[in-house]
């Protein structure tokens, strides 16, 4: 059908295509633009609920809790009193939301990073070094993918509190973290976390590299560390960012993983902080709309400006498979 | 009363911990690696050389140990795998047969729980309903929208504004719909969704304590969040349908609406399918929204909010387990269907 159609649809269009009615151009702009506009209010409407938080956290204590937001339109009062509690106040309840973001920082970083760099080393193994049993390791790898993290929350929590011992026999001590040495266990748990998808979605990039390129390089002599350095690590930089902003976004945004290997109050990131103040102060209005913009500010300026990457790593991730 | 940088040191030293760990492990193994190898090669010209002068036959050149280089690229992750995932969702499966302390067995006591106590048939049933509607309405909008949006004028910024809850986290999402569903008693409304129902003239309500609305409307925001997502795939689908395919359609006259479900649909089936399979599969972990928004109360808790409580909160290790079981035994139907597809994609 495909070879068929070119010449068909060339001929005809000689012949009557570029000519069609007023009436059928008229009817067509109509239409593309009932289409443009529907869209365009789908997207406010889609945009009104951050928005109006985004307003909210603007406005003074009194008026957010008696007033709607939009009222800020005829009745402008705007002030950054809430942003100032919330992330520098030291009472308990105004969030402390600076230190958080600190932890929010530290705890993403390195989790960013060591699920990158183990899965390019593992992403490249399973594509260009030969040896037996490849495709099955590959396969095994990818087919971790569908284990809900929720498996693995229990027993890897005992781990860290009582280290693994065989037959009586230690095979790992207790890790005995206290405060902030804990951010160790949200790494080691989000780089596990992340690796099957981090594999799959490299060995995507990673196999499709020309194979003529090793090949020269091998007969040159050089060893794998050194074509993985030299050439293959500059060349999948596009799929590493892909993949380094999904679990930025990922790592930034999790609530779950940082809730349960995290530590108490002094360690927890902002999503933790959050939900927390959601939950036991769910009507101080001031603080709530103020500290999610402070949680949503950084992703949202990785993700617009690095979109690009992050929708070609999407559509390598989900539609390539 | 002000922020207090110096006593954050703690947090910056371990994060240069963190990154001295991530230098030494990775520069170590690719070190080690370029080492090794190098050294071995020495040995065998300084073998080769002596069995020269010597005269003695020259040693059997042997392979090149592939295998071992593929293990120690793949070492950090196969270890990470095997501790982190493998070994732990073995000991879950196992937890699941046990009691609250793990330390007896207990047959399938805790399936039988899940099954006949009444508050998690309803978790099981909200689930249920979140499964169905997430992707069913996500993937329909995401659909409707990319091709409303396709070639229209502003099209990126369009699509930016649909796209951009998926920066925000559940969390962040959850806090922006609670404000939208606030309620007051009495004077103004601050909530939008009842300014609205007060301005149509009806009573304001406590959307979230409302059974079963407030599951709906905590659909609402990870629809809100997903359609993004789906939007964005199925628009790329859409533009990857071949242009010669619908001109000719065009040219042979078909009204816009025969063109969507003969060539539109058609075209993207692999794409939906994909979108609705990982939708589907983020809606039966959700966790974060019905955490922040009603912590499982009023019954909308689900399978991965109820896993979560039993498991952390309750200390019942045994329930949260077969809760975690159930949900993987739930997914591998979903994933299975997505590679039979896969392959007769490829095969066709």
């Amino acid at each position: 059908m495909t070879t068929a159609t070119p010449t068909v649809a060339a001929g005809a269009q000689k012949t009557d295509g570029t000519t069609p009615t007023t009436a059928g151009r008229v009817r067509k702009r109509l239409n593309s633009r009932t289409a443009t506009l529907v869209s365009i209010v789908i997207a406010v409407v889609w945009t009104i609920p951050t928005f109006g938080l985004f307003i909210s956290s603007l406005r003074p204590e009194d008026e957010i809790k008696t007033t709607g937001w939009w009222t800020a339109f005829t009745n402008p009062q705007f002030t950054l009193e809430n942003y100032q509690q919330v992330l520098f106040g030291r009472s308990a309840s105004s969030g402390q939301l600076a230190g958080s973001f600190i932890n929010s920082l530290a705890i993403t970083i390195p989790s960013v990073l060591f699920p990158l760099a183990f899965a390019a080393l593992a992403a490249y193994a399973l594509a260009w070094i030969k040896f037996r049993g490849r495709d099955w390791l590959y396969i095994a790898i990818f087919a971790l993918q569908i284990v809900p993290l929720q498996m693995a929350l229990v027993p890897l929590l005992k781990f860290f509190s009582t280290g693994v011992t065989l037959g009586g026999v230690t095979l790992m001590p207790a890790w005995d973290l206290v405060d902030e040495q804990k951010f160790a266990q949200v790494w080691f748990a989000h780089t596990c976390f992340a690796l099957p998808f981090a594999v799959f979605l490299l060995h995507n990039f990673i196999s499709q590299l020309p194979g003529d390129l090793m090949e020269a390089a091998r007969v040159d002599g050089a060893s794998h560390p050194k074509i993985f350095r030299t050439i293959v690590l500059p060349l999948i930089m596009p799929a590493l960012a892909a993949f380094g902003i999904f679990q930025f976004l990922w790592v930034w945004n999790d609530l779950l993983v940082a809730l349960i290997f995290g530590g108490g109050d002094e360690t927890a990131p902002l999503t933790v902080q959050l939900a927390e103040m959601a939950g036991t102060r769910g009507n101080e209005w001031q603080r709530l709309t103020a500290g999610a913009f402070v949680s949503i500010v950084v992703p949202l300026i990785v993700f617009l400006s690095l979109q690009r990457f992050f929708v070609r790593g999407l559509l390598a991730g989900s539609v390539k498979g | 009363m002000e922020f207090d940088f110096a006593e954050e040191q703690p947090k910056f030293l371990m994060l240069m911990y963190g990154l001295i760990a991530f230098v030494a492990v990775v520069g170590g193994l690719l070190l080690l690696l370029d080492v090794v190898p190098a050294w071995f090669a020495r040995r065998r010209e300084a073998q080769l050389v002596a069995a020269s002068v010597s005269g003695t036959p020259l040693p059997r050149r042997r392979k090149q140990g592939e295998g071992l280089f593929a293990l120690f690229f793949l070492l950090p992750t196969l270890l990470l795998l095997m501790v982190g995932l493998v070994v732990p969702a073995i000991r879950t499966t196992l937890l699941s047969f046990m009691d609250a302390g793990s330390n007896n067995w207990v047959g399938l006591r805790n399936y039988d729980w899940m099954f006949s106590d009444s508050s998690i048939v309803r978790v099981l049933i909200n689930t249920l309903v979140w499964v169905v509607l997430v992707p069913l309405v996500a993937t329909a909008f995401g659909l409707i929208y990319a091709v409303l949006v396709d070639k229209a004028r502003f099209e990126a910024v369009a699509k930016s504004l649909i796209f951009l809850p998926m920066a925000i986290s559940f969390v962040g999402a959850s806090i922006i719909w609670k404000f939208v569903y606030a309620y007051r008693g009495d004077g103004d409304q601050i909530g939008l969704l009842n300014q609205i129902v007060v301005s149509l003239g009806g009573e304001p309500k406590q959307w979230l304590l409302e059974s079963p609305l407030n599951t709906l409307l905590l659909i609402v925001i990870m629809i809100w969040i997903q359609a993004g997502f789906a939007m964005v795939v199925l628009s790329a689908a859409i533009k990857a349908i071949p242009g010669d395919i619908v001109e000719a359609a065009r040219l042979d006259g078909v009204s816009p609406w025969q063109m969507f479900w003969r060539i539109t649909m058609p075209s993207i089936r692999p794409a939906l399918i994909v979108v609705a399979v990982t939708l589907t599969i983020a809606t039966l972990k959700v966790f974060d929204i019905v955490r922040t928004s009603t912590n499982g109360n009023y019954d909308t808790s689900v399978i991965a909010s109820e896993m979560y409580n039993q498991a952390f909160r309750y200390g019942q290790n045994g329930q949260g387990s077969a809760l975690a079981v159930f949900l993987f035994v739930l997914v591998i139907p979903v994933v299975i269907y997505q590679i039979r597809n896969l392959r007769q994609q490829r095969e066709g």
